[in-house]
C-alpha cells in the first residue's frame, strides 16, 4: 500500500554510535549503534523495560546519555543548551499521554512553540496551525481546551502541535498505548499519512500491523540492547533470535 | 414498551430509550427540608437546637445594635442616654473614625490624599485582577506605587520620580543585555538603577521637602486601617514574585541557588513573625550603614514580605510538584528554553493550582499586619488599644471598637476570598 512515495534517501538523519546510558548503576542502554536515513520509518519494539523509550528520548535529550555520540541533522548532541534547543526544535515528539497544555486552547497549543521558539508572527503561526489541524482532521476543535477532547483527538492534536514546528524528524513514544481500540485507528491513520509524505519517523509501538504496513525497518530491543533489526516482512516471518521469536509469539499469539 | 424478548439470550435493540426527567419527589423545597434538616429524629433534634442557639445570639446582639447611641461625647454620656437599657455606644466610631482609618497624627487637612490613593488603588488593581480588561491599563498599575507614595507621604515629587527613573533605566539596560545572558542583563540593570538612585539622591536638595506641593508626612505619622491596607497591599504584591523565585530556586539543579532558597525558606518559616518585627524595629538598623536611616515602614515591609514569601514559596512548590512530569517534557521537546517553559507552561498551571494556598497566606498576612501594633506602630488595633481606649472619654468601649475592626477586616478578607473563588472558576479549563 502506497509503497512508491515512501522513498528513503541516502542522506543521514540520525547517527548513534556506541551509546551507553545508566540510571544510577543500572545499565539501561548498552552499546547502541543506529543510523537512520532521511525518510526512513523505524518501528522499535520490545518488552517493557527494554530501554526503547529511553533510546528515543535520548535523541532529543529528554534523557542524558553518558557515553557515545548522537548526531541529529548534523548537530552533535552535547551538554551545550544551544545545541539541545536546536535539536529539539528540529525533532518533533509525541508522548504516550499526549502532554497537551491543559490551560491553553488547541490552537494556542499549536502556535505556542512557533511563536516563541521560531519567532513566527502570530497570524502566520495560526494559519500553519489550522493547516495541520485540518490535516489531522480536527480543525473544528481549534478553540476548545484539551480536556474537552477524546484521547484520540488529543493525540492527533499532539501530532499537529509537533508538526507546526516543521520538524524534519518525528519521534513517537507509544502514541497509542493509552487509547481505546476505536481511537487507535484514527491516530495510526494520521501517522500513516505522515509516513507517506516521507517524514523520518522513529516509533516505539506495539502496533505490529502498523509496523508491517509502514516501517522500512523494525528494531527489537531487549535488556538495553538492539537484539535484532530487519525489514518488516523478514522480521515477522523469519525472526532470527530466540528472544525475538518468543516476543513475537507472545504479542501475536492471541 | 419493549420490542425484544427478555427471556431469550440473543438481543438486538431496535428503538432507543428516550431520556426522561427525574421523579417529582427528587425536587422541591419540601424534599430539600426533609433531606437536609429533618432526615432522622436525631437530625431534627439538632436542627431545633441549632435554631435555638441562633435565636439566643440574635436576641442578645440585635437589641444591642438597634439601641446603639451614635451621638455622644463620651462613654458616660452614652450610659446616661441609654439609662439602663442594653445598647451599644457607637458614638465612639462617629467621633473617632478618622483616627481609626488614618491614625491620630496624619494631618486632618490632608485626609483626601490617602483617600484618593485608595480609589486609585482600585483602578490600578482592576487590570491585574480582571484580565479581560485592556492590557494597556497595566501602565497605570506600574505607575501607581510611585503616585501612591507621593500622595501618602507627600514631600517633593522628585523622590518618586527618581525612584521611577531608576526602575526605567534599569529595565532598559536589562532589555539590552538580556539577549546575551540573563545574569548580565539582571546585574547590569540593577547596577544602573542603583547608580541613578545614588546620584539622584545627591542631586535632590535636602530642603526640597520644605516647599513641596504636598505637605511631607513622615512614616511615624501613618496609622489606622490605612496602615494595615498599605502594609497588606505592599507585602502581598512583593511577596508573590519573591515566593515564585524562591519556589523555582528550591527546584533548581544548581546547588548554590537551591541551597540559598532552602536555607532562606526554612529559616524564615522557623521564626515567629513577631520576632522578625522586633528585629525590624530594633536590630535591623545594625545591618545598614550607620549614617543611613532606613524608614521603619520600609523595614517592616521587608520583614513581612520575607515572612510571607517563604510560605508562598512552599505553596507554589506544592503546585509545581502537582504538575505531571509530561508538561515539562512537552515544553522541552518543543524547544522552549527554561524561562519560556516556566512562564508559558509551568507557572500558569502551578499558580492556578496554588491559588487557594496563596490566598490563604495573603489573607493571613493581611490580618497579621495588626501585629505591628506591638512595635508601637499605630495601625487600627494600635489605635484602639492605645490612644482611643486610653482616653478618658472612651475608656471601656471594647465591643464597639473591636467590632468595627472586625468589620473592616472581614470586608477586605471576604472580598479577597470571593475573588479567588471567581478566579478559580474562571481559570478552570480542565473540564473534569
Amino acid at each position: 500500500m502506497a509503497e512508491p512515495q515512501m522513498k528513503v534517501s541516502e542522506e543521514i538523519a540520525i547517527t548513534i554510535q556506541n551509546m551507553n546510558k545508566w540510571y544510577g548503576s543500572f545499565h539501561v542502554l548498552r552499546d547502541i549503534d543506529l543510523t537512520v536515513n532521511r525518510g526512513e520509518r523505524i518501528v522499535i519494539c520490545g518488552p517493557s523495560g527494554s530501554g526503547k523509550s529511553t533510546l528515543i528520548r535520548c535523541i532529543n535529550a529528554l534523557e542524558e546519555h553518558q557515553q557515545g555520540r548522537i548526531e541529529v541533522d548534523g548537530t552533535v548532541l552535547s551538554s551545550d543548551l544551544k545545541n539541545i534547543d536546536k535539536i529539539r526544535s528540529e525533532v518533533g515528539m509525541c508522548f504516550q499521554h499526549f502532554n497537551l497544555f491543559p490551560h491553553l486552547t488547541i490552537l494556542e497549543n499549536c502556535t505556542l512553540a512557533p511563536i516563541w521558539v521560531r519567532k513566527t508572527p502570530k497570524k502566520e503561526a495560526e494559519e500553519t496551525a489550522m493547516h495541520f489541524l485540518e490535516k489531522v482532521k480536527i480543525p473544528d476543535q481549534a478553540n476548545k481546551y484539551p480536556g474537552q477532547l477524546s484521547g484520540g483527538q488529543q493525540q492527533r492534536v499532539a501530532i499537529a502541535r509537533s508538526l507546526c514546528m516543521k520538524p524534519r524528524i518525528m519521534l513517537f513514544d507509544e502514541p497509542t498505548s493509552a487509547l481505546d481500540p476505536e481511537m487507535i485507528k484514527e491516530v495510526l491513520d494520521t501517522m500513516i499519512e505522515l509516513a507517506e509524505e516521507g517524514m523520518t519517523m522513529l516509533c516505539v509501538t506495539h502496533e505490529m500491523g502498523f509496523a508491517r504496513q509502514v516501517a522500512n525497518r523494525v528494531i527489537f530491543m531487549d535488556a538495553g540492547q538492539i537484539v535484532e533489526q530487519n525489514e518488516p516482512e523478514e522480521f515477522f516471518n523469519n525472526p532470527k533470535s530466540d528472544r525475538t521469536k518468543l516476543f513475537l509469539s507472545q504479542i501475536l499469539g492471541h | 414498551m419493549s420490542d425484544t424478548h427478555a427471556h431469550s439470550v440473543a438481543f438486538v435493540r431496535e428503538t432507543e430509550i428516550p431520556a426522561s426527567p427525574p421523579p417529582a419527589a427528587e425536587t422541591g423545597v419540601v424534599k430539600w427540608l426533609r433531606a437536609n434538616l429533618f432526615a432522622t429524629w436525631a437530625n431534627s433534634l439538632l436542627t431545633i437546637v441549632a435554631i435555638y442557639v441562633i435565636y439566643l445570639i440574635l436576641a442578645g446582639t440585635l437589641p444591642w445594635i438597634a439601641n446603639g447611641i451614635w451621638n455622644a461625647g463620651s462613654l458616660g454620656e452614652c450610659r446616661e442616654i441609654l439609662s439602663g437599657k442594653v445598647g451599644a455606644c457607637f458614638a465612639v466610631l462617629t467621633e473617632r473614625w478618622p483616627q481609626l482609618i488614618y491614625g491620630f497624627k496624619y494631618p486632618t487637612s490632608e485626609y483626601w490624599r490617602p483617600t484618593l490613593a485608595f480609589f486609585l488603588m482600585l483602578v490600578a488593581l482592576a487590570p491585574v485582577l480582571f484580565f479581560d480588561l485592556p492590557r494597556k491599563l497595566l501602565i497605570f498599575t506600574a505607575l501607581f506605587p510611585f503616585i501612591a507614595y507621593w500622595l501618602i507621604w507627600g514631600g517633593t515629587i522628585l523622590t518618586p520620580i527618581l525612584a521611577l527613573a531608576g526602575f526605567v533605566g534599569g529595565f532598559f539596560v536589562y532589555q539590552k543585555f538580556v539577549k546575551d545572558s540573563f545574569a548580565l542583563g539582571a546585574g547590569g540593570g540593577a547596577l544602573v538603577a542603583l547608580i541613578i538612585w545614588v546620584v539622584g539622591g545627591w542631586l535632590i536638595p535636602d530642603t526640597a521637602n520644605e516647599n513641596a506641593m504636598l505637605l511631607a508626612v513622615p512614616s511615624r505619622d501613618l496609622g489606622g486601617f490605612m496602615l494595615n491596607m498599605m502594609l497588606g497591599l505592599t507585602c502581598v504584591s512583593l511577596s508573590i514574585p519573591l515566593g515564585i523565585v524562591l519556589a523555582l530556586g528550591r527546584q533548581s539543579h544548581m546547588p548554590l541557588i537551591k541551597g540559598i532558597s532552602v536555607v532562606f525558606i526554612e529559616f524564615i518559616r522557623g521564626v515567629p513573625l513577631i520576632t522578625l518585627l522586633f528585629v525590624a524595629s530594633v536590630m535591623l538598623a545594625y545591618f545598614f550603614p550607620p549614617e543611613s536611616t532606613v524608614d521603619l515602614f520600609l523595614r517592616v515591609v521587608i520583614m513581612i514580605t520575607m515572612f510571607s514569601a517563604a510560605y508562598i514559596a512552599e505553596v507554589i512548590r506544592g503546585g509545581l510538584a502537582a504538575l505531571p512530569k509530561g508538561q515539562y517534557e512537552a515544553a522541552d521537546s518543543l524547544g522552549l528554553d527554561y524561562a519560556q517553559a516556566m512562564r508559558l507552561i509551568i507557572l500558569p498551571q502551578a499558580l492556578k493550582i496554588s491559588i487557594p494556598g496563596i490566598v490563604n497566606i495573603a489573607v493571613g498576612l493581611f490580618k497579621d499586619t495588626t501585629l505591628v501594633s506591638v512595635i508601637s506602630m499605630f495601625d487600627i488595633l494600635g489605635m484602639i488599644r492605645g490612644p482611643i481606649l486610653a482616653s478618658t472619654e472612651w475608656n471601656g468601649v471594647y465591643w464597639e471598637l473591636l467590632g468595627f475592626a472586625c468589620v473592616c477586616f472581614f470586608i477586605t478578607c471576604y472580598g479577597i476570598s470571593q475573588y479567588s473563588q471567581w478566579l478559580e472558576r474562571r481559570l478552570a479549563t480542565d473540564h473534569r
